[in-house]
């Protein structure tokens, strides 16, 4: 007889795949975008390690990230003690070289803020912050070693793309995603053997939907940022970004449960959760582009 | 609002021939039934229309540009949708036999399959491959949808004739299929609701199908099997907990049961079930990812398989037959050393011998095969150098798993079938060769020991204090050298960093290096010291194999008691240094390595 449910048997899936990261990987991050997929995944995390968060968790701070995002980071890598690490392209900022400046379109904005300095706070080539607990600062990392592992916590069904990841995933030294030829993976075992001058992206939210993830965060009661939620406007984040390529969506959801009702059969049932996300849109089919390039 | 979703869930795969038609069957669900992002049908049709193509179903499913670009699909999608009795998984398998893996990673996922073959086209070669694959990865219910029916006039005798060729196919597989359903993907006959087209059919549409597939249960009646996935000890905030940790195949567990670790066979009582934001539990079963931590302190190693005291227990052996599916682009070769991955196993492997090559689509065999070529499979020997814990894949299938690295990527996959005696080991073979091989000196080691004064000997420092046992290791050198010794101390660190500039060397590896060694330096009549950390009992045996004829002293200084004969001397890490060299001299006097001195 079977005594464990859906969400039940998706945390069993990740927490497998994050210890096995854990223990394949000798420098490996774990990307937190402040949003609810990568917050639940840090939550993973702590049950994986039984309250310890053993992984260094990186921010790409594109520096247009709505405030309050920052603000939460800061609170949970202080109370939760965590390990937590921030990069940021401060050239194209002080060059003032992006899409709110006017200088470029937006998906080149997202290239040089997002993917451009992730590839280089990944590879330690740019400067990195890191919080000091002590301090209750950041201060520049003094550890600038590549990381060759990086969690990231993708899903399949937020568009086409992502639907072929593998949990384990190959990225050659470009940071590029070969997609026509990725290894197999079967009966929980995975790529965690390779070359030199690669590295791995490693996907253990790949099996969740959108509304798992909602679900899992009432079940848990998991601390989320507060910009999901209608605060009397009548508008509500679905997707987290930077503030001028990101649309609140109408809703009058209060509680993770409303949110819940929104996914099911309300209003939400049938509409893509990246439907507020101005860049996907330039990208033609997808985020295909973007990704191919880096971007998660 | 209230809440009539469905709880449980379900992965079904469809795989089959290139071109036969899978990714039409799933597009055509998904419209069907409703479950497309608002926007995305009328998405795709712009699409074909501005590309001057006619509109196809299969393109929803091929979200990414470049399948397009071939029309065929190279990577396993998934999609979901839900009925009013689950959620479903959908995963589009590639047909194609360039894309074979993403078919196992697809497939492997699965706990149903549908099996697309075109109507018109017939059985071909993958259609069988396929099968094969869905049976030799563990997938219980197979139906099997004959497409394109409009193509062949809905004609039930062109239908009944694939059924008969392929239920007869099947069986010689051992599979039985749960259901055969003509349709035409194209025109929607079949899909969600009973074809008009053709009367003569009554069994399942598809979706009633999709709904009446079987939901397998958690084998949690099984015996209890835990791969340790590893040994978790954080120290921060004061946490002393030394937690075991890993993902239960099969079986349940209790506080205070007692445990198994296998290979090593040490044994210990579950003393608490660890969890985080959860209710304290006195019970783990089968699909968790849990933690345990035991009543007394062992030295076990992640890899090792947990089991129950009570329970029947897993095959132990280093060698087993297994029938192997090969991936890789270069073949499989004999006595190469390979990975091997096994529950959290990880060990090298060599492929000893070859029973037979199955030919997969056509199932005929070919014997007398040297290697393993892509896309065979093999019935074949697989040998690893110290035993490894299984189950066969008969009695317990997770733990009868397995799949083969080369040169990074996993390159094979197979089943265990059975275990095979390793009276005739590899390591066996090779020492009596190695030793027949050897141009010896003509000095004996009598002689030696009569000039130097003292006869040889390996003398091994176990624990993972590095500072201690370095310090120990070249105090004890230098204490024998002095009174006219022939004493050497290698620090192993720097072995393993001169060896692995030239190659990536396994733990084994060098534990074989390390003998090999021991072997010579012994037998030119030194007293040879080395010092070493993570080692098992195991390893010690294989040191004490590749240097006989001389001896080995194995002195532990580490926290954990070695359940062995093989320690002769059980130091601790605070032991001052001087007296732990004492103490090892008294070992050495006693044995009458030094009779002639002290």
């Amino acid at each position: 007889m079977s005594h464990t449910d859906h969400l039940d048997k998706l945390e069993a899936t990740s927490i497998h795949i994050l210890r096995e990261a854990y223990r394949e990987f000798g420098s490996l991050v774990m990307l937190w975008s402040i949003g609810k997929d990568s917050t639940v995944l840090l939550w993973l995390a702590r049950k994986a390690f039984f309250g310890h968060v053993p992984i260094p968790l990186v921010h790409i701070d594109t520096h247009y990230k709505i405030p309050e995002m920052i603000e939460y980071r800061d609170k949970l890598a202080l109370k939760w003690k965590l390990n937590m690490v921030y990069g940021q392209n401060t050239e194209a900022l002080k060059n003032k070289q992006t899409y709110p400046d006017g200088a470029i379109n937006r998906i080149d904005c997202c290239k040089a803020l997002k993917s451009e300095a992730l590839k280089h706070t990944l590879s330690g080539e740019w400067t990195r912050f890191r919080m000091d607990h002590d301090k209750q600062e950041y201060v520049v990392d003094t550890n600038a070693e590549p990381y060759t592992g990086v969690i990231v916590g993708v899903r399949a069904d937020e568009e086409g793309s992502r639907s072929k990841e593998r949990y384990f995933s190959p990225r050659d030294k470009q940071n590029d995603w070969d997609v026509d030829d990725q290894p197999p993976e079967l009966w929980g075992q995975y790529k965690t053997d390779f070359a030199p001058g690669t590295h791995l992206r490693i996907h253990p939210l790949l099996d969740w939907t959108e509304l798992n993830i909602w679900e899992y965060i009432q079940r848990e009661d998991i601390p989320i940022t507060g910009l999901y939620f209608d605060r009397g406007e009548g508008k509500r984040y679905r997707s987290l970004g930077c503030q001028p390529c990101t649309t609140p969506v109408d809703s009058t959801a209060t509680t993770t449960q409303d949110i819940i009702d929104e996914l099911k059969s309300g209003k939400f049932a049938n509409v893509a959760e990246r439907s507020g996300r101005a860049q996907d849109k330039e990208d033609g089919g997808g985020l295909e582009t973007l990704r191919r390039d880096g971007y998660m | 609002m209230s809440d009539h979703s469905p709880k449980d869930q379900m992965s079904i795969v469809i795989v089959g021939h290139v071109d036969h038609g899978k990714s039409t069957v799933i597009g055509r669900l998904m419209a069907d039934t409703g479950s497309l992002p608002d926007g995305k049908l009328e998405q795709v049709r712009a699409m074909c229309k501005s590309n001057a193509r006619p509109f196809e179903y299969a393109f929803l499913m091929d979200a990414l540009k470049n399948e397009q670009a071939q029309g065929i699909t190279i990577d396993t999608a998934r999609c979901f949708f839900n009925t009013k009795k689950r959620h479903y998984i959908i995963i589009d398998a590639p047909g194609h036999i360039e894309f074979l893996k993403n078919m196992i990673t697809g497939a492997s996922r699965a706990e149903a399959a549908f099996l697309v073959i075109d109507a018109n086209e017939g059985i071909k070669e993958n259609s069988k491959r396929h099968g094969y694959m869905v049976s030799m990865l563990g997938i219980k219910q197979v139906s099997i949808l004959v497409n394109k029916m409009d193509l062949v006039d809905y004609s039930q005798e062109r239908f009944d004739s694939i059924v008969q060729d392929y239920t007869a196919f099947l069986g010689r597989l051992g599979v039985e299929p749960t259901s055969f359903i003509p349709i035409s993907a194209f025109e929607g006959e079949n899909i969600t609701e009973a074809s008009i087209e053709m009367p003569w059919y009554t069994g399942h549409h598809v979706l009633a199908q999709v709904d009446d597939f079987n939901k397998s249960a958690e084998p949690t009646e099984r015996p209890f099997r835990m791969p340790v996935q590893d040994i978790y000890k954080f120290t921060a905030e004061g946490d002393d907990r030394r937690i075991v940790a890993g993902s239960i195949d099969t079986g349940t567990v209790h506080i205070g049961d007692g445990v198994r670790f296998l290979p090593s066979g040490k044994t210990s009582k579950i003393k608490s079930i660890e969890c985080f934001n959860a209710d304290p539990m006195t019970q783990a079963h089968a699909g968790q990812s849990n933690g345990f931590t035991l009543d007394t302190e062992i030295y076990i190693q992640r890899g090792e398989l947990m089991v129950r005291d009570d329970e029947p227990p897993p095959q132990v052996s280093t060698r087993f037959k297994a029938n192997l599916f090969w991936m890789g682009h270069a073949p499989m070769l004999m006595n190469t050393s390979y990975k091997l991955k096994l529950g959290a196993a990880r060990a090298p492997v060599k492929l000893v011998d070859i029973v037979h090559v199955l030919d997969a689509s056509e199932l005929s065999t070919a014997t007398h095969k040297k290697q393993i070529d892509r896309h065979d499979v093999a019935e074949c020997i697989l040998e690893v150098p110290k035993p490894i814990a299984f189950d066969l894949v008969s009695e317990i299938e997770s733990t009868g798993r397995l799949v083969i690295v080369d040169n990074f990527e996993i390159a094979g996959a197979g089943i265990i079938l059975e275990s095979v005696s390793d009276d005739a080991s590899t390591l066996k073979d090779y020492i009596s060769e190695r030793e027949a091989a050897w141009h010896k000196s003509e000095i004996s080691a009598a002689e030696r020991g009569a000039s130097y004064r003292h006869g040889s000997k390996f003398i091994l420092i176990i624990g993972s204090e590095t500072n201690y046992k370095t310090e120990l290791g070249t105090a004890l050198e230098k204490k024998l050298f002095y009174r006219n010794f022939k004493s050497y101390y290698l620090g192993m660190a720097h072995m393993m960093n001169a060896m692995r500039s030239e190659q990536q060397l396994n733990r084994e590896d060098i534990i074989r290096r390390l003998g090999e060694l021991a072997r010579i330096l012994t037998d030119s009549g030194q007293i040879f010291i080395s010092s070493i950390a993570g080692i098992d009992e195991y390893d010690i045996k294989i040191l004490r194999q590749l240097n006989e004829p001389n001896d080995i002293l194995v002195v532990n200084v580490s926290d954990f008691a070695y359940e062995s004969d093989e320690i002769g001397l059980r130091l601790t890490a605070d032991t001052p240094v001087n007296e732990a060299v004492d103490a090892i001299c008294d070992v050495l006097k006693k044995q009458q390595v030094m009779e002639y001195y002290l």
